[in-house]
């Protein structure tokens, strides 16, 4: 398709739209790429129709597959040109042209002689090109030109043979990890982005391995980082060390946290942010490690470039989050921000004040959001309302003032994403604040009387219809709202009108002495012209008694307010399937499977992406137990198990960039364990089916297996999850060894159409081993009090008994061994060792099996040959506990 | 995971929104439809900025987008939202000044696609993949115009008289601010 640059009033203006391209047909240009074969070359004309080619594949033209091989054919005729300037476009052209393998061949030879060419520019090049269009293959016959070029003098060529090995570590690792060694020679080059871009494929190579990129952060970190962009990478592998190590050493200071404070001093202003950055973002950072950080920041907020202003806002707004307290020293400088030309800025700085705002300066806050709301975009406004909706939860004190804002805004102008979002902060707040209640559900319904009128769109009446059904019959005088939704019954379309007489029913049931009234209301839609609003109108007539002024059954007020706890797509895809294959049955709602599928790729891959969320608020955390809990009893075969005791952390059964992932959650139950495998597949090629995981439980002679729940077919790149489940005596902390294996059918899937083929074949994966511990049966509850909570417990449970550790590094690993062993909660810090002591006491709290408490208390010693000794008391409410505690420690 | 900073797209656009010259590094945009609503979106975004003194920023579907504007040419460089805003920048300004050096302060829609070889070049130089290889602007302009000079010319003189135009394309430059 071609594209001319032709424009329709390019005789008017013929001078100003003049182009070198103008007109410029692919057919025309193919013809001239005829001089590429002339026996006597002319550098320049094939330079000007490289260019040509070169416009066109950028404008988005597609050669054919022909004719983008008669155009590289030709091209590599250039080769025998000694123009600088030329060959520079060949090796352009020839990566825009992406040639296929048996075409690469053609022109291997003339560019590993360009590798090994004295001119620089040639052998940089060269490089590039070659290691863009290899393939496996061809790499090994280069390797050892291309290790020589990572170390070469030359800065041009070392960078070019660094950058090709990190593109080349995605597709063929083994080729590239052998040459460490010359990279880490390179990481030592004197030129600064030599040493960015031997970094980078360095920390690359070895990144599975969490020690070496330890030392390498340790060894840096000392030394001189040249380049700023270096020194950024540097910050972020820091940042990811302390991520990794930082847990377990609470003694004080943070490791490397020096470095990125220095790093705050450094004089590149990437440097400065990315190491702010990192500060911002350690996980429990306190507020001594973050003023440094907050102060650079806000040296930034003033900053004459916007971008440094932007950077500056962003950060301190998502620090706003978590540490709102930190921020408040930059309110000033943000405030001024307001009216920042940028409006991305002003709305950062916007949502950071009310998010650091006190209950004081909310009112002079609104004031000026209100000057602003007017001219900025929409997709900022839904940051504001958002952010303005999360500072009501927080005061609530305040709403009059911020649900007067919404209110006001809804009457505005603005899009239907804006509304949405309006509407749904309102509902929220309304449903929250109990004092709002009242006051605004009116006021909502004013604004959206309004608001209809304005043809907003549906799914909001129906949300709100929804909402008055389960809010306004609760509040003092629910009679006034009939007169609203009724409204809404003469005026809507038939969907909102269903929902405006369920709305109706919802009042009837709940208010009695408005049961008449609403019934007369009902009585008039059976004469509606929607077969749905007719409906539902006799359903709730017929199901709300006879009309007189009486209590309503409790069935009926659950059929009313009672949620479906299926899964809505799974009623879909079942009832589809009903309605293809006819039968007699009727349907039955129990054949609803109600597991959460997940979704397919396909899906998944669409374009899904929210709208950008400037500060927005991330989803709630649900706990994971929970959410496990849910799991495992939307499972049948699971459900009678009884309560959840524990979930372990996933325990993982395979090495990191295997074909298949798998980690293992241990769920404790009273009288059954359940392993849940987390299967991912990592071949975009497969479909795996009929995944299940054999365990062979030789070594766990406790258990009995009893249940198994495969997985019907894993896709790629989507988590999915595979059960076995096994029985054991009640309450006994059985323990044992189990060894597993993935067995599962594989079949080929065609990655351009994702269509996998018709047969597979069955095949088996080894996993590796893990074991069900003692620890697994304790739970982590901590207590506030120590002392007080030993106490009360009943002295004649106390078991005390003495052990030999042996030797030992340092106390420290004494205590985390013993720690882990239990799998209790430390309390009030007493996990923490002080360095070099020789004596510590740590005390540790938990729930056994059978919701029995337990409390230990461990006194360690050290004597001078590093041997350790423990004393070990445990308190529990039953004295076998207590016992079950010690055999634990003696066995392990 | 990989921490190795890096660029998505560089976009050259003129004064109505149109490819002059754009380079995308990422699968973010698998089709030319995709790739021209992308530089439509982000031209439509920024058109009423005012981008002319100092690189302006905005963010737009999970993207950092940092531009700048000269004459009738709009420049963009895309990374992730994770991506450090100061990195980006410096790519934005090494492009900025690089291709400014190539076209002699000249730059407009017109020179920049007179001189297009030029400005793909200075891309090339850039970035490679989405991994940036340079971010000086003179080493970059350097890196593209040696390839202009004529390999007749004998080796001294063709340092000595590369050397004096970058002298006086320096003196100019300072002149100029």
């Amino acid at each position: 398709m071609a594209q001319p640059l032709v424009k329709k009033d390019d005789d008017r203006d013929d001078e100003a739209d003049y182009s070198p391209f103008l007109g410029i047909e692919k057919g025309a240009v193919l013809q001239e790429a005829r001089v590429f074969n002339d026996p006597q070359l002319d550098a320049r004309r094939c330079s000007q129709v490289i260019t040509k080619l070169l416009y066109l594949l950028n404008q988005g033209d597609s050669f054919t597959k022909v004719e983008a091989t008669e155009v590289f054919f030709a091209v590599t005729k250039l080769f025998q040109s000694r123009d600088n300037g030329l060959r520079r476009m060949v090796y352009l052209i020839i990566k825009d042209l992406s040639p296929s393998a048996d075409e690469v061949i053609i022109v291997t030879s003339s560019l590993m002689k360009d590798m090994n060419s004295r001119t620089d520019m040639y052998r940089a090049n060269a490089i590039r090109v070659l290691c863009r269009i290899t393939d496996g293959t061809l790499l090994t016959q280069i390797e050892r030109y291309l290790k020589q070029a990572i170390v070469d003098k030359n800065p041009v060529v070392a960078s070019a043979a660094l950058v090709s090995g990190i593109h080349l570590l995605q597709t063929t690792p083994e080729i590239v990890k052998r040459w460490s060694n010359e990279v880490q020679e390179a990481v030592q080059s004197r030129a600064a982005l030599v040493q960015f871009h031997a970094l980078a494929l360095l920390h690359q190579i070895r990144q599975n391995d969490r020690l070496a990129v330890s030392k390498l952060v340790t060894s840096l970190t000392k030394g001189t980082v040249r380049s700023p962009l270096a020194q950024c990478l540097l910050i972020r592998y820091t940042s990811q060390v302390i991520r990794e190590t930082g847990v377990n050493s609470q003694t004080g200071d943070r490791p490397f946290y020096d470095y990125l404070e220095s790093c705050l001093r450094h004089k590149a202003e990437m440097v400065i942010f990315e190491a702010a950055k990192a500060i911002t973002e350690l996980s429990n950072v306190t507020t001594r490690e973050l003023t440094p950080a907050i102060t650079v920041l806000q040296l930034f907020l003033s900053s004459s470039k916007p971008v440094l202003r932007f950077a500056a806002v962003r950060t301190l707004n998502k620090v706003a989050m978590t540490h709102p307290m930190a921020v408040t020293n930059c309110n000033i400088d943000m405030e001024s921000l307001i009216s920042d030309q940028n409006r991305s800025i002003a709305t950062l700085a916007i949502t950071t004040l009310l998010k650091t705002g006190n209950e004081s300066s909310v009112d002079r806050l609104m004031k000026q959001i209100t000057n602003f709301m007017s001219d900025i975009a929409d997709e900022f406004k839904i940051v504001v309302v958002e952010a303005i909706r999360s500072l009501c939860l927080k005061f609530p004190l305040k709403y009059r003032s911020l649900m007067n804002f919404l209110s006001n805004i809804l009457r505005e102008e603005g899009g239907f994403e804006y509304k949405k979002a309006i509407v749904d902060s309102i509902v929220i707040l309304i449903r929250d604040i109990p004092d709002a209640k009242e006051e605004h559900s009116s006021s909502l319904l004013a604004g959206l009387v309004f608001n209809f009128c304005l043809n907003l769109v549906l799914c909001c009446f129906s949300q709100i219809l929804h909402f008055i059904g389960n809010e306004g019959p609760k509040t003092s005088d629910p009679s006034k709202y009939i007169r609203y939704i009724y409204n809404r019954v003469i005026l809507e379309n038939a969907t909102v009108r269903a929902s405006a007489v369920s709305t109706l029913a919802k009042f009837g049931a709940l208010v009695d002495s408005l049961k008449p009234r609403i019934f007369i209301l009902l009585r008039r839609c059976l004469f509606d012209n929607d077969d749905e609003v007719r409906d539902r109108a006799t359903l709730y007539l017929n199901s709300l008694g006879d009309g007189s002024v009486a209590e309503t059954d409790k069935d009926v007020k659950e059929f009313l307010f009672g949620s479906l706890d299926i899964p809505l797509t799974n009623i879909e895809t079942t009832l589809r399937n009903y309605e293809q294959n006819p039968t007699e049955e009727p349907f039955d709602i129990n054949s609803v499977p109600r597991e959460v599928k997940s979704l397919p790729l396909v899906e998944k891959k669409a374009p899904g992406k929210k709208p950008t969320a400037l500060g927005g608020l991330p989803p709630a955390p649900t706990s994971a137990s929970d959410a496990y809990e849910r799991l495992l009893s939307s499972i049948p075969k699971f459900a009678n198990f009884g309560k959840l005791f524990k979930s372990s952390v996933p325990v993982e059964l395979t090495e990191a960039e295997t074909e298949y992932a798998v980690n293992v959650v241990k769920h404790i139950f009273d009288q059954h364990v359940v392993f849940q495998y987390n299967c991912t597949n990592t071949i975009p090629e497969q479909l795996l089916e009929n995944v299940t995981v054999i365990v062979d439980a030789s070594e766990a002679e406790e258990f009995s297996e009893v249940g198994v729940k495969p997985l019907k077919s894993l896709p790629y790149d989507t988590p999915a999850q595979t059960f076995v489940a096994f029985e054991k005596a009640e309450g006994v902390p059985a323990v044992g060894k189990f060894s597993n294996t993935l067995r599962f059918t594989v079949k080929e899937v065609d990655t351009s159409t994702g269509e996998a083929e018709d047969d597979g074949v069955e095949d088996e994966y080894q996993l590796e081993d893990f074991e069900v511990v003692a620890a697994d049966y304790i739970l982590k509850v901590g207590v506030s009090n120590f002392r007080n909570a030993w106490e009360s417990m009943d002295p004649e449970t106390e078991r005390i008994d003495e052990y030999g550790l042996g030797p030992r590094e340092s106390l420290v690993e004494a205590v985390n061994a013993v720690i882990s062993l239990l799998g209790m909660q430390p309390c009030e810090g007493s996990e923490t060792v002080p360095s070099n002591s020789r004596s510590h006491t740590c005390l540790l709290s938990g729930v056994y099996i059978g919701n029995v408490k337990v409390l230990v208390r461990l006194s360690f010693g050290m004597g001078a040959t590093k041997e350790v000794a423990m004393k070990l008391a445990v308190r529990s409410d039953d004295v076998n506990v207590s016992e079950a505690i010690h055999e634990i420690v003696a066995s392990g | 995971m990989n921490l190795c900073p890096a660029v998505k797209n560089i976009l050259l656009l003129d004064s109505e929104g149109n490819r002059v010259a754009s380079k995308f590094f990422t699968d973010d945009w698998p089709t030319n439809k995709a790739k021209e609503a992308f530089e439509k979106a982000v031209f439509t975004k920024t058109q009423k900025t005012n981008a002319r003194t100092e690189a302006e920023i905005t963010m737009f579907e999970d993207n950092i987008i940092v531009y700048k504007f000269v004459q009738d040419l709009h420049f963009f460089v895309t990374g992730g939202e994770d991506e450090n805003e100061m990195i980006l920048a410096t790519v934005l300004q090494g492009l900025f000044d690089a291709v400014a050096i190539l076209l002699r302060d000249n730059v407009d829609k017109r020179e920049a696609l007179e001189n297009l070889d030029l400005i793909l070049l200075c891309i090339d130089e850039i970035v490679d993949g989405g991994i940036i290889l340079e971010t000086d602007a003179s080493s970059i302009a350097s890196k593209v115009s040696t390839n202009s000079i004529d390999s007749a010319a004998p080796l001294s003189e063709q340092t000595l008289s590369q050397a004096l135009t970058t002298a006086r394309e320096h003196f100019v430059r300072s002149l100029l601010q």
